[in-house]
């Protein structure tokens, strides 16, 4: 238990860390950041109040840095991130439309490379020399692609010419199209469809890191005296091969913790490509708007969630092994 | 006291040896080709190209020219020469993610070495620092930085390299922290411990010289990491180079539906070319893990008729060496490994 307790305290010490930065971002800038957003507003001209605000947001009001800081911290606890200055509705707002979205498909993408890679892994490992080690090479090229162009290719190859998926969307809005969103089985089938393409993209992305580590550490394990003896007693080679890769998966587990932001950055990416409502497109809008209180929002929103998936694969990792508990 | 210092001469075979470990693996080679070819085009490209960047082919024509024999990998909707800015476009993608790596690496040197080698509060302020950096999206904190600086500046490839970097090192860091803290309590650190030597000569002529096969996978590592950073930084339009690059090509086929004109020949070279580069570097990643640690390595067809058991490493050096002698550049050292490795 307290070695779970001393890891909330790293996590709530980098949150604050990632709540520091994000305020100090905007005023350590070259030049002012105001100036940056007022010279690229597209919107019609802004009225006082709302000049007031932005002017309270970017630190150009003229009150002192710290009280600006408690300021900001207050509105934080309270949920408040702001306004998006291209949408003019308030970034929480934004981000809660969009996350489900990206939630749904890093969730699912993730595990499923995960499980699929830890369990090739496993096989890859055992078998060492097998059929299964052609796949280290093909798994190792789609790891080397950025997502951005493997997502490209995917969606050139699969989407444009074969014509097998969607071009992009989270489901069909086309105009003659029946799907209506709510809780109904052909708006699922629908979502289902149109994230087969960016799913995919970040499973081959992913997925050759899990079946290498996995197969990696189960070799070496495999050599360990205690799979021997559990060989040599008789148990069958399944239960064998799960002793030897329930202690193989645990640096996996580490690695899921350590790799989440380069997965959900690549997911990100992912998104832009296939134009798919999450948080990647609505970065990318707010980007090309200018839209500060927008881009900053998403980027705070990303450091709680990769943060507390960390959290998660900590957990994990202490029920997996005891050791873990024990030095604590 | 006389034979202090006095080290055992290499002899020719053992130098053969170490060299041809590196030549032989197809990996390192393939990978190392590959890396060249692009190298060579970053450096002469520019030179060797046909047209300049900016040149047109025609100012009155609003269609892309497929390849022909005049303009080898065809033309852009604004009569731009393909090939020509696919040589241009090599080298700031190149350069920036050369510079990325190198500063990324010093960094997680700076940091993972000296945490893993100082240790007590050190370490554990310097691995918390380590730890939230890699908690950090660095992509999105790329956009939020870079977004608002002045187009000269976004235009200047040592700066955005750095700026990568910083993003960048802290993977390689606790990877150079867990193999320090590992090196720290061998004897030969001890005695030169002992010897009275001096913590920074201990660390720059002990230590680091082990460190080397993780420094080169941190690098390569990071390298590839620039390249995937700085296209995507530029396809969504965040940087804005002056002359072409890779990234600004993909962006402005994208910009401008070649997909839908099915104009495959106007983004695919630079799409392939970065999924080529990414290849390439990542075969020499993968060849010299296998160099380092010669247990993960799979040998398909040099080991005819072995199967991997569990609990058991089959060692064949008498019967693989003696049953094919004629072949000096399979399985002869690899179940030799095997064995010394046990």
């Amino acid at each position: 238990m307290s070695a779970i307790l001393r890891r909330l305290a790293f996590y709530l010490l980098a949150a604050w860390s990632a709540v520091t930065l994000n305020f100090f971002l905007p005023r350590m800038l070259p030049g002012s950041a105001l100036q940056a957003i007022l010279s690229t507003m597209r919107s019609a001209p802004i009225t006082k109040e709302e000049l007031a605000a932005l002017e309270a947001e970017y630190g150009a009001s003229n009150k002192g840095l710290l009280s600006q800081y408690v300021t900001y911290i207050n509105h934080l606890l309270h949920g408040d991130l702001g306004t998006s200055t291209s949408k003019s509705v308030p970034v929480s707002t934004v981000i809660g439309t969009v996350l489900p979205w990206t939630i749904g498909l890093v969730g699912v993408a993730t595990l499923l490379a995960f499980f699929l890679g830890t369990f090739i892994g496993i096989i890859a490992g055992w078998r060492r020399g097998g059929l299964l080690d052609t796949v280290l090479p093909v798994a190792t090229f789609f790891q080397a692609i950025p997502y951005y162009i493997l997502a490209f290719l995917l969606l050139m190859t699969m989407g444009y010419l074969w014509k097998w998926f969607p071009l992009g969307g989270g489901y069909d809005i086309t105009r003659n199209s029946t799907v209506e969103p709510g809780w109904n089985g052909g708006f699922f089938g629908s979502v289902a469809y149109h994230g087969v393409l960016p799913a995919a993209t970040i499973v081959l992305a992913s997925i050759a890191g899990w079946i290498l580590g996995m197969r990696n550490v189960m070799i070496t394990t495999m050599d360990e005296d205690y799979v021997l003896v559990a060989a040599a007693k008789g148990l069958p080679r399944w239960r064998v091969v799960w002793v030897a890769a329930r202690n193989a998966i645990l640096p996996s587990i580490s690695s899921l913790a350590l790799s989440i932001s380069l997965i959900v950055t690549g997911s990100i990416v992912t998104e832009i490509v296939f134009s798919y409502p999450g948080l990647g497109s609505a970065i990318n809008n707010a980007v090309l708007d200018a839209d500060y209180p927008l881009m900053q929002g998403i980027l705070l929103c990303v450091i709680f969630a990769v943060l507390v998936v960390n959290f998660l694969a900590d957990i994990v990792y202490v029920i997996l092994d005891p050791r873990a508990r024990r030095e604590a | 006291m006389t034979t202090v210092g006095v080290t055992a001469p290499i002899s020719p075979e053992q130098v053969q040896k170490r060299k041809s470990r590196i030549t032989r693996s197809p990996k390192i080679v393939t990978g190392a080709v590959i890396v060249a070819i692009f190298a060579f085009i970053a450096i002469f490209g520019p030179m060797l190209a046909p047209h300049d960047a900016n040149w047109q082919a025609s100012t009155s024509s609003a269609f892309a020219q497929p390849p022909s024999s005049k303009f080898w990998l065809g033309t852009d909707r604004q009569q731009h020469d393909i090939l020509s800015q696919m040589l241009v476009g090599g080298r700031s993608t190149m350069i920036i993610s050369f510079v990325a790596g190198i500063l990324a690496t010093c960094l997680s040197i700076l940091f993972g070495v000296t945490a893993g080698y100082i240790g007590g509060l050190v370490d554990d302020v310097l691995s918390i620092v380590a730890n939230i950096f890699l908690a950090l999206p660095g992509l999105l904190i790329l956009m939020v930085v870079i977004k608002p600086l002045p187009a000269g500046d976004t235009d200047n490839p040592i700066l955005i390299g750095a700026v990568i970097a910083l993003t960048a090192w802290a993977y390689g860091a606790r990877v150079l922290r867990a193999q320090t803290l590992a090196l720290r309590d061998q004897d030969y650190v001890e005695s030169a411990r002992v010897i009275g030597e001096r913590k920074p000569r201990i660390i720059a002529f002990e230590i680091l010289p082990n460190l080397l096969p993780i420094l080169a996978s941190s690098f390569i590592f990071t390298v590839i990491y620039g390249i995937s950073i700085y296209v995507v930084l530029s396809i969504l339009g965040i940087v804005n180079p002056a002359t072409a690059s890779w990234g600004t090509m993909i962006q402005q086929a994208q910009g401008a539906s070649a997909m839908i004109s099915n104009d495959w020949w106007w983004y695919a070279p630079p799409a392939l070319a970065v999924a080529l580069l990414g290849i390439g570097l990542a075969l020499l990643n993968f060849g010299i893990d296998e160099i380092v640690n010669p247990r993960v390595r799979s040998r398909r067809g040099s080991r005819r008729g072995v199967r991997f058991q569990l609990g058991l490493t089959p060692v064949l050096r008498t019967a693989e060496a003696a049953a094919s002698p004629g072949f000096p550049h399979t399985g002869v050292t690899t179940p030799a490994l095997e064995g010394e490795d046990r």
